[in-house]
């Protein structure tokens, strides 16, 4: 490579990581700011953070935030692995209409998702609460797992499955030595993704949750609307190490999903 | 007592025959190549033998017993895949320790066999390695050793050779039947190769259509072939269509379209439209007029078309009679023939062989 087009290149890489982090790096340096109002210079100070564990509402919100999200990834990768299973395992009528109505999902705004479950819960009585917030979660990160693991399956192709069978393996010596352990990574991945998109869920969480209750998401955006604090600061750089530490191990466990 | 039998099975996918009426029997102990190209119903059959395809119609034995309503885990069989399907997750020993570990044998049996096979396949010492970690002759003799594993009735192997360059295909050939025919197992094998079938079966079936062709040793296919098929897929052959129009002196006259005729030692009724097949080898190629013309010989003429070297040989393409011959002529004087040289080739008249078209 030449000189001018490695400086395009490195150029090229700044600029994003500079767009992707410089952000994301400013608020972590302000939760440890003393200022509420951004001044500089900077002193550090740990005031938000003591502020942070003295607001139940926010605490409250990462709590039902995380249990939600918890919830949905144990639900979600469940029966998105069975029905990855079926779909890559088995021939049935209406196979093809079923694995075609998984894309649209994921393309529809999910505003428009939010509104006709709201709609459809208040309608069918199901109503307001954490319990539709986690329905609504399941449903919107199903075919997230579908897709995963199914590529997955597709990838690694029948012939381990059938070269165990001729071995003498019943089907559930075959599931259980073969195919479960080739699947994990695709899993695991998959299970990252539920969780994710339940955790970062604001849309359908905001229009169900009932008053008084709400999700971390919905809990920061109306703390913005109502005036900023530095604790959103505190709280969101909190979660960001977390789930950096956490994506990093797994990154490095299943490199989502690929060869080992 | 025959290992494999296989009677009157047919296999329909939608109005596509994979199998028409397939009949055959492998007998103890023996090599057995289908061959065919794809979509010939090779692999078809052997998947039927090993329980991944029900056959619609017939019936397939092995060892005597029907297998129809037993399940693949109980049929006995091991088989080797195209990509050997080794499992990545488990160590080469764990692999081949596959088949006893589901069978529940003790830890001890199972290391034993397992040392045992990888002796016999020349990998041992490999036991803690994983396949990715392997060559691609590695992993095929891993895989073989793991087919083994169980003691299987027939051994069952899909173009097992087919993922291999041209040399280490070459080197495992000899590998593959040195070990059959020392573990002495019935084996079924499936390649498009015919090389590859010529060098390992003992008795060959050809198979087209979904439909066998011709069953039989090598040599006896290759040097009397009962179709057109047969005889161009298990090797390269001239063919010859005309009319019989005699029969005398224990050979049978056939007058070719162009007016030249050609004799055979097969019987023909008169007037039948006959194809006559000729091995490019049984030609002898040599300059007008230096044969002796008996009536017995075949001799027809051509102009010479292409010349292809190939070291030991000389392919020439004649033309004869608005009909392309092929001929190989062996590197053995310094005879050459030029472009457009009008030649006559000669051969034997039980080298003519008169197949179904």
């Amino acid at each position: 490579m030449n000189k001018a087009s490695s400086a395009l290149s490195g150029l090229y890489l700044l600029l994003i990581l500079f767009f992707l982090y410089i952000p994301i790096i400013v608020m972590m340096i302000m939760s440890f700011n003393r200022s509420e109002l951004y001044l500089l210079p900077f002193e550090f100070d740990l005031v938000w953070y003591q502020q942070l564990a003295q607001n139940d509402q926010l605490i409250g919100a990462a709590r039902n935030s995380i249990v939600i999200a918890l919830v949905n990834t144990v639900i979600a990768t469940t029966l998105g692995t069975l029905t990855a299973l079926c779909f890559a395992r088995y021939e049935f009528r209406g196979k093809r209409v079923l694995q075609g109505m998984l894309v649209p999902t994921l393309t529809m705004p999910w505003l428009i998702t939010g509104t006709a479950m709201l709609m459809f819960f208040f309608w069918s009585g199901i109503g307001r609460g954490l319990h539709s917030i986690l329905l609504g979660h399941v449903a919107l990160s199903l075919p997230y797992v579908v897709i995963i693991v199914g590529a997955r399956l597709r990838s690694l192709g029948v012939s381990m499955e059938e070269a165990a069978a001729t071995l003498g393996a019943n089907g559930w010596q075959t599931f259980w030595r073969v195919t479960a352990p080739l699947m994990a990574p695709g899993i695991v991945a998959a299970a990252l993704f539920a969780f994710a998109i339940s955790f970062d869920q604001f849309v359908i969480s905001y229009f169900l949750a009932p008053v008084g209750t709400s999700t971390l998401p919905v809990q920061i955006y109306s703390a913005i609307r109502k005036g900023f604090t530095p604790e959103i600061n505190a709280i969101s750089t909190i979660i960001i190490l977390a789930s950096m530490v956490l994506m990093i191990g797994f990154a490095r466990f299943s490199k989502f999903g690929g060869e080992r | 007592m025959s290992a494999v039998g296989i009677s009157n099975v047919a296999k329909y996918y939608g109005k596509v025959a994979a199998l028409d009426d397939v009949s055959m029997t492998v007998q103890d102990g023996e090599f057995f190549g289908l061959l065919g190209p794809s979509g010939g119903g090779k692999t078809t059959l052997l998947r039927a033998i090993a329980g991944f395809v029900e056959p619609d119609r017939g019936e397939i034995t092995i060892a005597g017993k029907a297998v129809s309503n037993i399940p693949i885990n109980k049929r006995d069989i091991g088989m080797m895949f195209q990509n050997y399907a080794l499992f990545p997750h488990l160590t080469v020993a764990e692999n081949i320790g596959f088949g006893l570990s589901v069978r529940h044998r003790p830890k001890a049996e199972i290391a034993e066999r397992v040392r045992q096979l990888l002796e016999l396949v020349r990998l041992s010492g490999f036991e803690g390695r994983k396949p990715k970690q392997m060559s691609g002759g590695q992993q095929q003799r891993i895989a073989l050793a793991r087919a083994l594993s169980t003691n299987p009735k027939v051994l069952l192997l899909d173009e097992p050779l087919g993922a291999l360059d041209k040399k280490l295909r070459e080197e495992m050939q000899f590998e593959l039947k040195q070990i059959q025919r020392d573990v002495g197992i019935t084996t079924v094998f499936v390649t498009h190769d015919q090389e590859e079938a010529l060098t390992l079966s003992d008795r060959i079936a050809i198979m087209n259509g979904g439909r066998v062709e011709q069953i039989g040793a090598p040599r006896d296919i290759y040097e009397r072939p009962r179709t057109a098929f047969a005889a161009s897929f298990l090797g390269t052959a001239n063919f010859f269509e005309g009319v019989v129009s005699g029969r005398g002196d224990g050979v049978t006259r056939i007058e070719l379209p162009d007016g030249q005729a050609i004799f055979t030692t097969d019987e023909a009724p008169a007037g039948a439209r006959v194809t006559a097949a000729v091995r490019p080898e049984k030609l002898l190629a040599g300059p007008v007029g230096a044969q002796g013309q008996e009536g017995r010989t075949n001799t027809i003429q051509g102009r010479v078309m292409a010349e292809v070297f190939a070291g030991n040989s000389v392919t020439y393409k004649v033309d004869a009679g608005n009909k392309p011959v092929t001929v190989f002529v062996q590197n053995r004087t310094d005879e050459r023939f030029g472009p457009d040289q009008t030649i006559a080739l000669t051969w034997a008249p039980y080298h003519t062989i008169l197949v179904a078209a």
